[in-house]
């Protein structure tokens, strides 16, 4: 099977040399295959960001490896191999819904006509499509996060990189946005690497679990969860949803220094 | 509640505050028997305002003249430095402090200075020191602009492969057009203060700061207060059409203010 990310023995120092020195990964590994749903999860500072930052080649890393569909990250970044959404939907205020979804494709030069018809796409793949001509300004904060999703999946990558894409939103949507991703990402074949603090979201969300712990940030257990394909609403009450959460929250304690001392950052909800 | 009925609701407040403020004034005044060249009762201004209104408007025209003009010349000139300070870097380190030492000099000290630089008649004077006004506000704003744009958005378009160029086409300069508009709005009532202010140091008679200077100092009291009040309509004016520019233009905006 092809690698969609292959992470090898990364480290990532900031502010090397200085007082203010901080070990943000240390001799990190990772493997996501095609197809792939992996959530990274762990309390503030264990570096699940700067990682997924690192395999964007929105940083480099200090020491170590980082491939992408077989490339460095710095030619999939240039070949558009991924897509990314973040906590904020940073949607461009004065541009249509359309034309924030056409804005990968026009810094590609795609011509108009073509840009039209995949924003279309795009935005009855997210159920949006009569908000083409809409400010982002006029839309809810789910309705938002469903076009930044659109954006990144607009030049079809085979992979998608988010960063707590739903932790501004209120539970109820929040959940409905997950079972949108899902469907989304089984419809376009997207692997997916997806940083959260929800354990739920992560469960609900992931093939496998990625538990990391901070000082220095390292990887800590790797969940399997396998629910399977045809999660809907009753998964969330299901006893094998509950055991796998538990499963993630005694890894996230045990790779914490003190057993049973309070995890900050990790919601239980 | 609709929201029609909602402004009303928001409008209520400062226009009680200003009947109730002008009233009080009034009564004081005729209470305490106060002489009128200490101070003039509000009735007196509105009258001396009646009897003047043609003049007064005459004075609105010159001094509005003179602010309109240095409203578009330093908005242009600040858009202009802005730009060239934020793409040419030795631009940039040479304007960015002399700016700010600049804009450190009493406003006062410039105009006297510069009134002297032209003949007596010039309205030129005036109207440079209007321009300066608005040319730091709007620089200071748009230079902000151009820097500052969300770390979201910028992380995106590196995500993208988006070259320098793309990247200040499509996000920096887009984005200080929302700095721009709000430069806008604060420098217009600005430019009019400035213009007023410019006529106390000599110069024509026939405009607002003129006017207002002369008939204060000769116990004309009523004549000089319905001036500033002219002054203040005219301040008004330029914030009113400035505040309509920034909701039509950038409509985004609208909610980042009133959160």
């Amino acid at each position: 099977m092809t690698l969609a990310v292959d992470v090898a023995g990364v480290h990532k120092v900031f502010n090397s040399g200085r007082p203010n020195q901080v070990d943000a990964l240390s001799d990190v590994s990772l493997q996501v295959t095609a197809g792939e749903f992996v959530s990274l999860i762990g309390p503030s500072g264990c570096g699940k960001s700067t990682l997924l930052r690192l395999i964007a080649d929105l940083l480099e890393p200090t020491a170590g490896t980082i491939a992408v569909n077989g490339k460095s990250p710095r030619q999939a970044r240039l070949d558009q191999d991924y897509g990314m959404a973040f906590q904020q939907a940073g949607l461009f205020e004065w541009r249509s819904v359309a034309k924030n979804i056409e804005l990968p494709l026009e810094l590609k030069g795609w011509d108009k006509d073509k840009r039209r018809a995949r924003a279309k796409e795009m935005l009855e793949l997210v159920k949006l499509p009569d908000r083409a001509d809409a400010m982002p300004w006029q839309l809810s904060g789910g309705q938002q996060q469903r076009i930044a999703i659109a954006r990144a999946l607009a030049a079809h990558p085979s992979l998608l990189l988010m960063d707590e894409p739903f932790g501004a939103l209120d539970e109820m949507t929040r959940e409905h946005m997950q079972a949108e991703l899902l469907r989304i990402c089984a419809a376009t074949q997207t692997t997916v690497v997806f940083v959260t603090h929800s354990i739920p979201e992560a469960v609900y969300l992931s093939d496998r679990v990625v538990v990391m712990s901070a000082g220095p940030g390292r990887i800590t257990s790797i969940v399997s969860v396998g629910l399977g394909g045809g999660r809907d609403e009753d998964t969330r009450e299901a006893k094998q949803f509950y055991e796998k959460i538990t499963e993630v929250r005694e890894g996230l304690r045990g790779g914490h220094a003190i057993a049973g001392q309070q995890i900050k950052g990790v919601d239980d909800r | 509640m609709n929201t029609a009925a909602r402004r009303v609701k928001a409008l209520l407040p400062p226009v009680v505050f200003g009947v109730v403020f002008l009233a009080a004034w009034e009564a004081f005044v005729v209470w305490r028997d106060i002489k009128p060249f200490v101070l003039v009762r509000p009735s007196k201004v509105w009258s001396a305002g009646l009897d003047n209104l043609q003049r007064i408007a005459d004075a609105m025209e010159v001094t509005g003249t003179n602010a309109l003009i240095g409203l578009v010349a330093g908005t242009l000139l600040g858009c202009l430095v802005a730009l060239l300070a934020a793409g040419v870097r030795w631009v940039g380190e040479l304007v960015n402090p002399v700016a700010v030492a600049v804009n450190a000099i009493p406003i006062v000290v410039l105009i006297a200075l510069f009134t002297r630089l032209y003949e007596a008649d010039s309205e030129t004077p005036r109207r440079i020191m209007s321009t300066l006004a608005a040319f730091f506000v709007v620089f200071i704003n748009v230079s902000r602009g151009l820097r500052q744009s969300s770390p979201t958005q910028l992380e995106l378009m590196r995500s993208f492969a988006a070259s320098p160029r793309q990247q200040f086409v499509k996000v920096r300069l887009p984005n200080a057009m929302s700095f721009l508009f709000t430069g806008i709005r604060v420098a217009a009532p600005l430019t009019v203060i400035t213009a007023v202010v410019a006529e106390y140091f000599g110069g024509n008679r026939n405009g607002l700061g003129a006017s207002i200077s002369g008939f204060l100092s000769i116990s004309k009291k009523d004549v000089g207060l319905a001036y500033v009040a002219g002054a203040s309509v005219l301040g008004l004016l330029f914030f009113g059409f400035a505040a309509v520019l920034e909701y039509v233009a950038v409509p985004w905006q609208r909610r980042r203010d009133s959160r």
